[in-house]
């Protein structure tokens, strides 16, 4: 997650809650007083949201930039999608507080440890990790997330990713 | 409201919660649409099965800690959590049925509160489990 800046907003938690099946009351703004929050917080994976707010993020169709999914043509194989892929390994958070609308939030991202390891089914697998601090306005520490992503050396097939 | 308090919670108490029953191809598109992440390996089935060499389109990831996430927000309450972590075990698939659990490995109690440590895991209808890890909350 590279955000530079991310502004936690009331619809973009309903959006996310409902993609989720959660009918939690807190994730919506019209019941969200009674809670024990007191009001609207975000769900314990919302950052994942903040990939809107990323210009950069590869990951989604942009105007004018290389997309290889479906469409001119069946798609084209690239290395941080099809076979021979990127997965996401492990995801981890620490919480120092809860997410609430209003909050306006900078990441700062240092990667970590990289590994490799020999899968069963996957070839070589590559792991990196990456650490990223979000600080809000009043610059205190509110999340740390960690991310480790594995590139396989072959498509990991149905029974999913090796142990 | 959690089923767990400060009060009540006790090491070995366990949880479990339906998370997805026979997950639809438009919930991993709503779960694009609302985290951004618009892999085609999740959301385009002709890229996937063709291009990629995958039986079909399969679940992000996080769209399964994510559903695993709210098992612990119902069993520990809202904004409670202190630690979430999962490590990605196998793939989610149209039609899955996931089912969650969350295990009480540890209550401390101090005059800061309580805090419990959970091991979290969530299978599929084969039993494989998909994501496996731990939660702590202080409650």
């Amino acid at each position: 997650m590279a955000a530079e800046k991310f502004t936690v907003e009331t619809s973009l938690i309903r959006l996310f809650a409902q993609a989720l099946g959660d009918t939690n009351p807190v994730y919506y703004e019209e019941t969200a007083a009674g809670t024990d929050a007191g009001g609207v917080i975000a769900p314990p994976t919302f950052i994942q949201a903040s990939a809107h707010w990323d210009p950069d993020y590869p990951l989604r169709w942009q105007p004018d930039k290389p997309w290889n999914g479906s469409g001119p043509t069946e798609g084209t194989r690239v290395e941080r999608t099809g076979g021979g892929t990127g997965l996401h390994a492990e995801q981890h958070y620490e919480y120092h507080r809860p997410l609430r609308p209003g909050d306006v939030l900078t990441a700062t991202t240092q990667p970590g440890k990289s590994w490799t390891r020999e899968g069963r089914r996957g070839g070589t697998m590559q792991f990196r990790e990456s650490v990223t601090e979000w600080r809000d306005e009043a610059g205190e520490l509110v999340l740390t997330t960690r991310s480790v992503g594995v590139t396989t050396g072959k498509v990991v097939t149905s029974e999913g990713g090796d142990k | 409201m959690a089923t767990w308090t400060a009060e009540n919670v006790e090491k070995g108490a366990k949880q479990s919660k339906v998370v997805a029953d026979g997950l639809y191809r438009t919930q991993i598109v709503q779960y694009a649409g609302a985290s951004g992440d618009f892999n085609p390996l999740h959301t385009d089935e002709v890229f996937t099965t063709k291009i990629a060499g995958y039986p079909s389109v399969f679940a992000h990831g996080m769209l399964t800690m994510g559903l695993t996430g709210t098992l612990l927000t119902d069993a520990l309450g809202n904004g409670t959590l202190r630690t979430f972590g999962v490590r990605f075990r196998s793939q989610v698939w149209p039609g899955d049925t996931l089912t969650a659990t969350a295990t009480v490995t540890d209550v401390t109690r101090s005059e800061d509160g309580t805090l419990v440590s959970v091991d979290v895991e969530t299978v599929n209808q084969k039993g494989e489990v998909v994501v496996s890890g731990t939660a702590t909350a202080a409650l």
